[in-house]
């Protein structure tokens, strides 16, 4: 490939795996025993939880609408950088996000509408490359509009303290707000999906497209509205992990490809399975790290391969 | 499938000549890159046989290229083997393993599923060679030296030679254009592109699917491997950036471009689009940013590339004449 590609400095030196690794609290020593085993576990779980929210905007997109989206990765970087380049001006990153939110959805309504609209009938391969034409635009413009340095973003006064664990070991408050928060987004999914009407709708969308839209409903906005709502999904998670990961150029490839290893192994369209898809990749990933040094990338994928031999479709995904 | 008229016979032979004949005007940039362009060409159509025949979408394929590069990388530099008929049969043979481990597992599925889960392994490959430092990390190898091919002391090839690299490319391209046109039109071939017509009755028919769907994964490759051989000689590095999705999309961008489901639309997609990127390169820093648009634009608006065009605008002129007529 004839000179630099986007993103793959950065996505080489995996930022967000390393920054994940660095800013976990475990100067109390390898091996401290249980305290030591309960913080790398809330690590994981807490980026399990993240990555369930990336994931399951990607599920959903591909569950309801039947497109693949490889620029998943990219709203979580865009989401990461607005709240960063807002929280800069305005002071405070909570104002940031309430900021952020709606223009990341205007943006997935926007490309749903001049784009993945017409890619709704084709083989997924074209959806496939119109979403990485994507990733070079969006990458690219990061680039253009605000440079390759990692920016650090400023956790909230009020979240940044940290909890005793034990004499030696503390855990900081902001990662327990992050999972708190993916938990709060999670359960508001859940409710909008299983008990509204809109989440009838999307719900019967998605196995039976023709009769909700002989029943009358107008099937192009409901799509509309999913695409969004998953960028959303995405961006939010950006943007509440950007404290913790930095913000730095491609840094959403790298949480793509986890979030394809989360969605194929719950079973592609299914928000249970990407839950325990996340789960489990968010926890493997992270003990991955701390057991074995120099394999750690590797835990993830093996991880995946073990559940596809026993589960082709995955965990939760209707048979092949 | 691919049976030829004269008509296309005669211009591949052309386009065969063409290429022979470039190194006598070209000038020692062009010798090289075209070098490159054409090992491109061998991989997307690798690529090709997957995606346009076997109705496999894989977006791993970079995987292949980039352990045949790597399998220079470590013979040449970690063993002090340059002897081409070493290094060229390890090579094939390493992607050839990685593509039987990744096929295996991936060919169970179908669909979007294979494209996450090819892409996925792939990944998994990347990180074998960008964490560990043995093999240069994220920097990558320099390759000490290109393989050599000679009887005793007497050199048959000498890949330095840009003027003589770039015949072996092109006899690789054409090599390899050839052996696929032979297996397409094998039963073997046919039983392919039966499977991405109608699986189910294939398999009603009694064809082992699996089995074909995976040799078929196989030899894709392996022939991606050739191609990473041949650019980790000709760029003498070996680095992760090669087994990378970015990679796999690209070289997936060059088989819709060119037109998937034909030998020589890989050939096309990979001039038109290299040449163009060089293009961009020119103009601005952000060429990115166009080839990105441009990649967008072909999604949407040529779904059968540019071997498909004139196809499409027969398609076109001859529905306008019917509503002339009506």
């Amino acid at each position: 490939m004839a000179g630099p590609v986007p993103g793959h400095d950065v996505f080489r030196a995996s930022h967000f795996r390393a920054s994940h690794a660095i800013q976990s609290p475990r100067d109390g020593g390898a091996g401290g025993g249980v305290s030591y085993f309960l913080i790398q576990t809330l690590n994981g779980v807490q980026y399990g939880f993240l990555l369930f929210l990336v994931a399951s905007g990607l599920t959903l997109i591909f569950g309801i609408m039947g497109v693949i989206n490889l620029a998943h990765g990219a709203f979580y970087m865009v989401g990461a950088y607005l709240a960063w380049w807002l929280a800069e001006r305005t002071g405070s990153l909570f104002l940031a996000v309430v900021l952020a939110l709606p223009v990341t959805v205007l943006l997935g309504l926007a490309i749903e509408r001049f784009g993945i609209r017409f890619l709704y009938d084709r083989d997924h391969m074209y959806q496939v490359l119109f979403t990485y034409g994507l990733i070079l635009v969006l990458n690219e413009a990061q680039r253009v509009l605000f440079g390759n340095d990692v920016h650090g973003v400023q956790a909230p006064q009020w979240l940044a303290g940290t909890i005793p664990l034990s004499e030696a070991q503390t855990y900081p408050v902001y990662r327990l707000f992050i999972s708190v928060a993916c938990v709060g987004v999670a359960g508001a999914l859940y409710l909008l999906i299983q008990r509204t009407r809109l989440g009838m709708v999307i719900r019967a969308g998605s196995t039976h497209r023709e009769m909700v839209a002989a029943l009358g409903f107008d099937i192009a906005r409901l799509f509309m509205a999913v695409f969004g709502l998953g960028a959303a999904l995405a961006a939010f998670a950006g943007m509440v992990a950007s404290p913790v990961s930095t913000v730095y150029p491609g840094m959403g490839d790298n949480i793509l490809i986890l979030s394809f290893v989360v969605v194929v192994i719950g079973g592609i369209g299914s928000i249970k399975g990407a839950f325990a898809g996340a789960m489990l990749v968010g926890v493997a990933d992270t003990f991955g790290r701390v057991l074995l040094p120099t394999g750690a990338g590797v835990t993830v994928y093996a991880v995946m391969a073990l559940v596809l031999l026993w589960r082709p479709q995955g965990l939760f995904g209707r048979t092949l | 499938m691919p049976r030829y008229s004269r008509a296309s016979l005669a211009l591949i032979a052309g386009g065969i000549l063409l290429l022979a004949l470039f190194p006598l005007w070209g000038d020692t940039f062009y010798i090289r890159f075209f070098s490159r362009i054409m090992i491109y060409a061998l991989f997307a159509m690798s690529l090709d046989l997957l995606v346009g025949y076997a109705g496999l979408v894989s977006l791993g394929h970079a995987a292949f290229f980039g352990v045949g590069a790597y399998a220079v990388a470590g013979l040449v530099n970690k063993a002090g083997i340059t002897e081409l008929w070493v290094v060229l049969p390890v090579a094939l043979l390493s992607a050839a393993a990685l593509s039987a481990a990744i096929g295996w597992i991936s060919i169970r599925t179908a669909g979007v599923y294979f494209i996450m889960i090819t892409l996925a392994l792939a990944q998994m490959a990347y990180y074998f060679f960008n964490d560990q430092l043995y093999w240069g990390g994220t920097d990558g190898m320099n390759i000490a030296q290109r393989p050599t091919l000679g009887l005793g002391d007497v050199a048959l090839i000498d890949l330095n030679n840009r003027v003589q690299f770039y015949y072996v490319t092109l006899a690789c391209l054409a090599g390899v254009f050839a052996l696929l046109s032979v297996i397409l039109r094998s039963p073997f071939g046919r039983a392919l592109v039966g499977i991405r017509a109608n699986e189910g009755r294939m398999r009603a028919l009694g064809y082992d699917v699996q089995t074909y769907k995976l040799i078929a994964f196989v030899v894709a490759g392996t022939l991606a491997g050739l191609a990473g051989f041949l650019e980790a000689t000709r760029s003498t590095f070996a680095t992760p950036a090669y087994l990378g999705w970015h990679e796999s999309g690209h070289v997936l961008m060059i088989v819709i471009l060119g037109g998937m489901g034909t030998l020589f639309g890989p050939v096309i997609g990979a001039f038109v689009l290299l040449l163009m990127e060089d293009f961009f390169a020119t103009l601005t820093d952000r060429w990115l940013l166009i080839e990105g648009l441009f990649v967008m634009a072909v999604a949407l608006l040529m779904p059968q590339g540019i071997a498909g065009l004139p196809r499409r605008i027969a398609a076109l002129t001859a529905a306008r004449r019917e509503n002339g007529d009506g």
